[in-house]
């Protein structure tokens, strides 16, 4: 699709190192300085700028600890309602994993290319996604052999299950747990890599058909532009949502864990 | 796709740098700040329950306090209701005995009185019997030139008053 002059949709989600650090390596491994890494860095520092704000302790909030104090209160009620008391521990990891997600992709809706730079979504590659899901998966094992030991498989077995189906509903409870880790980092990587291909491939819509012909440029490429409006707020919304889903699946996963059922 | 194209050659750096800014995340924010900003609120929620414990506490007491004026306003009303009635019937008794001593010195005046215008009245009444019986002796020398004695005098006199 990249010849003749036409629009990559999939372009965006290259990923180039930055600052001719191409060959930085560790232990064999490279290591460079990408365009993806640059944006994990950015999150991580609006991240950071944003809980400064919140870090005043005044009895009385201002707007900006306001905010701060209803994030860190809605993960500790994401948390309560679904692990319970004893989820208020896993409110740092939860709203981490929340914050700096919700950051990239937000990040990676920035009209940015309005000024020529290239915004990039680091969500929208499942190395980075599954890094993430593989790390929400390990805690959960961990606190679940941790707390519960071998019981913990006893989460394979739906109480009152008859002698004869405990085999095979182990089987099947048992894949169904052990996808979860990838139904976790995919589902956040294909909702990000649909959003930005389908605005992608509408703005190519609106750039070739007016190329074409001034009727068709009114025609098509109006219709398109108002659709990418439209489509624009809902991938804000799909942002903040696929976000929630996926620190939302995470304390569900870490319940399972502290409560077994 | 990208994603799949490139990851042989990226997904090292993918990982290294998403677990070194994840980790910064973590380690900085969630567990260096987080708890902080939740404590903070954690602790403005305390305050405000804390207080609002106090203020339903404080208008228990205050109930308590009201509850308790009542039954005192309502007992200090009947104790001097109580003084009130008993200074009533004193004060009745009293003014019962002094009547009652103003009648007997009354009584006693009048019947002394009363004795004396019986003595007045007895005496008088000897007197006229005296004077009648004087009279009668008199007029009946006179008349008949007999000389009665004084008890036929007296016991005429007598006989004609009781007659009236």
């Amino acid at each position: 699709m990249a010849e003749s002059g036409k629009i990559d949709p999939m372009h965006q989600f290259a990923i180039e190192p930055l600052f001719g650090t191409d060959h930085l390596s560790l232990g064999g491994f490279n290591i460079a300085f990408t365009n993806s890494a640059l944006y994990m860095v950015l999150a991580a520092v609006v991240l950071w700028i944003f809980v400064i704000g919140g870090m005043k302790r005044e009895l009385v909030p201002g707007r900006w600890q306001m905010a701060v104090e209803y994030m860190t209160g809605f993960i500790k009620n994401l948390l309560i309602s679904n692990v319970g008391e004893g989820g208020k521990k896993y409110i740092p990891y939860v709203f981490s994993l929340f914050m700096f997600i919700l950051l990239a992709n937000l990040l990676g809706l920035l009209p940015l290319g309005l000024v020529g730079l290239h915004p990039f979504t680091f969500t929208s590659h499942f190395t980075a996604t599954g890094v993430l899901a593989i790390m929400s998966f390990s805690i959960v094992l961990i606190v679940g052999f941790a707390k519960h030991g071998f019981h913990f498989f006893s989460l394979f077995i739906p109480s009152g299950t008859p002698a004869l189906m405990v085999g095979p509903l182990f089987l099947i409870e048992l894949v169904s747990f052990m996808v979860r880790p990838f139904s976790l980092g995919l589902r956040l990587f294909v909702a990000m890599t649909a959003g930005h291909v389908l605005l992608k491939v509408l703005a190519g819509f609106v750039i070739n058909s007016a190329n074409a012909s001034p009727a068709l440029g009114l025609t098509v490429g109006t219709a398109s532009f108002i659709l990418m409006i439209g489509i624009s707020a809902l991938e804000m919304l799909v942002a903040v949502i696929q976000a929630y889903v996926f620190a939302l699946l995470t304390s569900v996963y870490l319940n399972d864990a502290e409560n077994l059922h | 796709m990208p994603q799949i194209a490139q990851i042989a050659d990226t997904y090292s750096s993918q990982i290294f740098w998403l677990l070194l800014t994840f980790g910064f995340v973590f380690f900085v924010i969630g567990l260096g700040m987080v708890p902080k900003v939740q404590g903070t609120a954690d602790a403005r929620d305390a305050k405000i329950s804390g207080d609002l414990d106090a203020a339903k506490a404080a208008f228990a007491r205050a109930d308590e306090a009201e509850a308790d004026y009542r039954v005192r306003d309502a007992q200090s009303r009947a104790a001097v209701q109580a003084t009130l009635a008993q200074a009533k019937a004193e004060a009745a008794k009293a003014s019962e005995t002094q009547l009652k001593a103003a009648d007997a010195a009354v009584a006693t005046r009048i019947a002394a009185a009363e004795a004396r215008i019986k003595a007045a009245s007895d005496a008088a009444m000897t007197e006229i019997e005296t004077v009648a019986a004087d009279a009668a002796r008199d007029m009946v020398a006179r008349i008949s030139g007999v000389e009665a004695s004084d008890d036929a005098a007296r016991n005429a006199v007598k006989a004609a008053l009781a007659h009236g």
